[in-house]
């Protein structure tokens, strides 16, 4: 092989870096270890934030509708005023909304066939559009829900409702309710459960009156402006506040993950996850560093130029990144696919992954920033001094 | 200026400064020719590996100046210094200093390569010093005299005119020294190149075409 003085390195630079590394196995593989827990730990970290960010909004995500009417000074979706059923029939009065109807959606509580007491969300939805209510019924259909008493829970929550099958009788706000069938991997960011049931249903198990709701959730005209159509609404509904989806979803996750701290917490954690993993990557490479600087101090000697040493500890810091990054990676996805069962979802899409691989690797190279300098700092001299 | 490889005149090197400042050479003159081996000798902390540090440009002098094949050193970036020793010098160490995580090939074509030169050398420099056999075994399964042999190959990479060796023989048995020392007078006499040579060894005393003697930093007597 021919290589010409302009290609400094590029070959024994990177043979160099990679026998550094390989050539103590123990080593090595602390190395690795330490990265990959470093890359675990960053996933974890941001995969609960992005877990936590998705489930504020998770039911309002997989409600078709185009706008949502709430009491006014509502600051998220879980927790509002009543408002009357006549909003509803203004609402489709509006030119421009082609479908309206009513959303209930409170607190309540659940008493365990073993007689314990659970706090729960009840969502009534309008069974005859479809615009809301559960989805990904993996047992019993939705038409079940049209039963009186009827209602659905998420398997996640089986244990926690004591609920093991089809046909099990509960208490719901000290009303008889019948469980008719389940979802699956709805959880809910205030970790009480939904529980599922039709618009009458919800407002007999959560004592709203016939005329009362707290949503009005409806759909546009095709071709009809949102932003006009939201405008009407807001002067024609002028107890209520209006809101585009995107809006309203926007307004819900702010609130839990910025007003409420719950959410700077976690992000916290993300960076703390970052910096933590940054330190144990820096600290690993550094060691590996420091055990060849005589070697480092060698090619000093040697005539080797910056470039070339830049490269081996450049290399020693993508070989590190890739064969422990990877991994890491692997096991986060392994991780998240185990929180699916769980309450807490850990969610690692997989433009996290590719940005996770991208952040071990910035995370290698400026780990290897300080070892440059270390071994940079070498006197070349020293190969003399015995 | 002069043909000389390697020269100096009035060589001066102060270690700190006031009190505790220590003269390690003093007013040193010098030249090696090409094909020459000189031997620097003298007692522990006489100067020798002091003058060595300075000829391979790893250490700039307190006073005095430095030739090398007839450049002046003085005024030299440290880019350009670097640039030199990779191109004109080669070096030997006491402890060999070879990569332990390559092969004896791979220790010689990391020179090969930080010189621009085609890798497949190694194994004719492995040859020449009696090592193609050993191409790829590790330093660690290697004797101290193969060890050695293969830092020679390594400090002939890229064919310098001029090599310089601390010590090359004082971790070498008799036999394997013998050899070193005879292989280190072939590439200076066969080859010409100039070869500085600091140690205590008898053998390369004998060896040497010059040979100088260095105590508290001053030349006593060379012959």
């Amino acid at each position: 092989m021919k290589t010409g003085p302009l290609h400094w390195g590029a070959g024994m630079a990177g043979l160099l870096a990679w026998r550094n590394l390989a050539h103590d196995r123990s080593r090595f593989a602390v190395t690795l270890v330490g990265i990959i827990f470093a890359v675990v730990l960053i996933a974890m970290q941001i995969g609960l934030f992005l877990g936590f960010s998705d489930s504020t909004t998770n039911v309002i995500r997989h409600t078709r509708a185009d706008f949502w009417i709430v009491a006014k000074g509502s600051q998220n979706f879980e927790v509002t005023l009543p408002i009357n059923e006549r909003e509803l029939f203004l609402a489709r009065s509006v030119p421009g909304v082609a479908q309206a109807e009513a959303l209930l959606v409170q607190f309540t509580t659940w008493k365990t066939p073993g007689g314990g007491t659970e706090s729960v969300i009840i969502l009534g939805t309008d069974l005859n559009t479809g615009l809301a209510g559960p989805w990904n019924i993996v047992e019993g259909r939705l038409e079940d829900l049209r039963r009186p008493d009827a209602v659905m829970i998420d398997r996640v929550f089986m244990d926690k409702l004591g609920v093991s099958r089809i046909g099990t009788r509960v208490e719901i706000n000290n009303r008889r309710a019948l469980v008719v069938g389940f979802t699956q991997g709805i959880r809910s960011f205030t970790t009480s459960p939904w529980v599922f049931a039709s618009t009458r249903n919800a407002q007999r198990l959560s004592g709203f009156a016939e005329d009362q709701t707290n949503y009005v959730i409806g759909r546009l005209r095709p071709g009809a402006d949102p932003q006009r159509v939201r405008d009407d609404l807001v002067r024609t509904l002028p107890r209520t506040d209006v809101y585009l989806s995107e809006a309203f979803a926007a307004r819900t996750r702010d609130y839990w993950m910025f007003t409420t701290g719950a959410g700077a917490s976690v992000l916290v954690s993300a960076v703390l996850g970052l910096l933590v993993g940054v330190v144990i990557v820096a600290q690993v490479l550094y060691a590996t560093t420091v055990d060849h600087l005589p070697e480092f101090g060698t090619l000093r000697a040697m005539g080797a130029p910056r470039a070339f040493i830049y490269k081996v500890i450049m290399g020693q810091a993508v070989i590190s990144a890739t064969l422990g990054g990877l991994p890491g990676i692997a096991l986060s996805l392994l991780f998240a696919r185990g929180s699916e069962a769980g309450a807490a979802v850990i969610l690692v899409p997989p433009g996290l992954a590719v940005a996770l691989y991208g952040v071990t690797l910035v995370m290698c190279v400026l780990a290897s920033i300080v070892s440059i300098r270390k071994a940079m700092s070498i006197d070349p001299a020293m190969v003399f001094q015995r | 200026m002069s043909a000389q490889a390697l020269e100096t005149r009035g060589l001066s090197m102060v270690y700190g400064t006031g009190d505790t400042a220590v003269r390690a050479l003093d007013a040193v003159d010098f030249q090696v020719a090409a094909g020459q081996v000189m031997a620097l000798m003298g007692p522990s902390g006489s100067g020798k590996t002091t003058l060595l540090m300075i000829l391979g440009c790893l250490l700039h002098p307190t006073a005095g100046s430095v030739w090398v094949e007839g450049q002046a050193l003085a005024g030299l970036s440290t880019q350009a210094l670097t640039r030199l020793r990779l191109r004109r010098m080669g070096f030997i160490f006491q402890s060999y200093n070879l990569f332990p995580a390559l092969t004896a090939a791979e220790n010689v074509q990391v020179a090969l390569e930080l010189k621009g030169r085609d890798l497949g050398e190694a194994t004719a420099l492995l040859d020449l010093v009696g090592l193609a056999g050993r191409r790829r075994n590790f330093p660690a399964q290697l004797s101290g005299g193969e060890k050695q042999r293969v830092a020679i190959a390594r400090a002939l990479a890229g064919d310098p005119p001029i090599l310089l060796a601390d010590e090359p023989t004082a971790a070498l048995d008799s036999v394997n020294g013998r050899a070193v020392v005879r292989l280190l007078g072939d590439l200076a006499h066969a080859q010409g190149r100039a070869v500085v040579i600091v140690t205590h060894d008898p053998r390369i005393g004998e060896l040497a075409d010059r040979v100088v003697h260095i105590e508290d930093g001053r030349i006593q007597d060379q012959f």
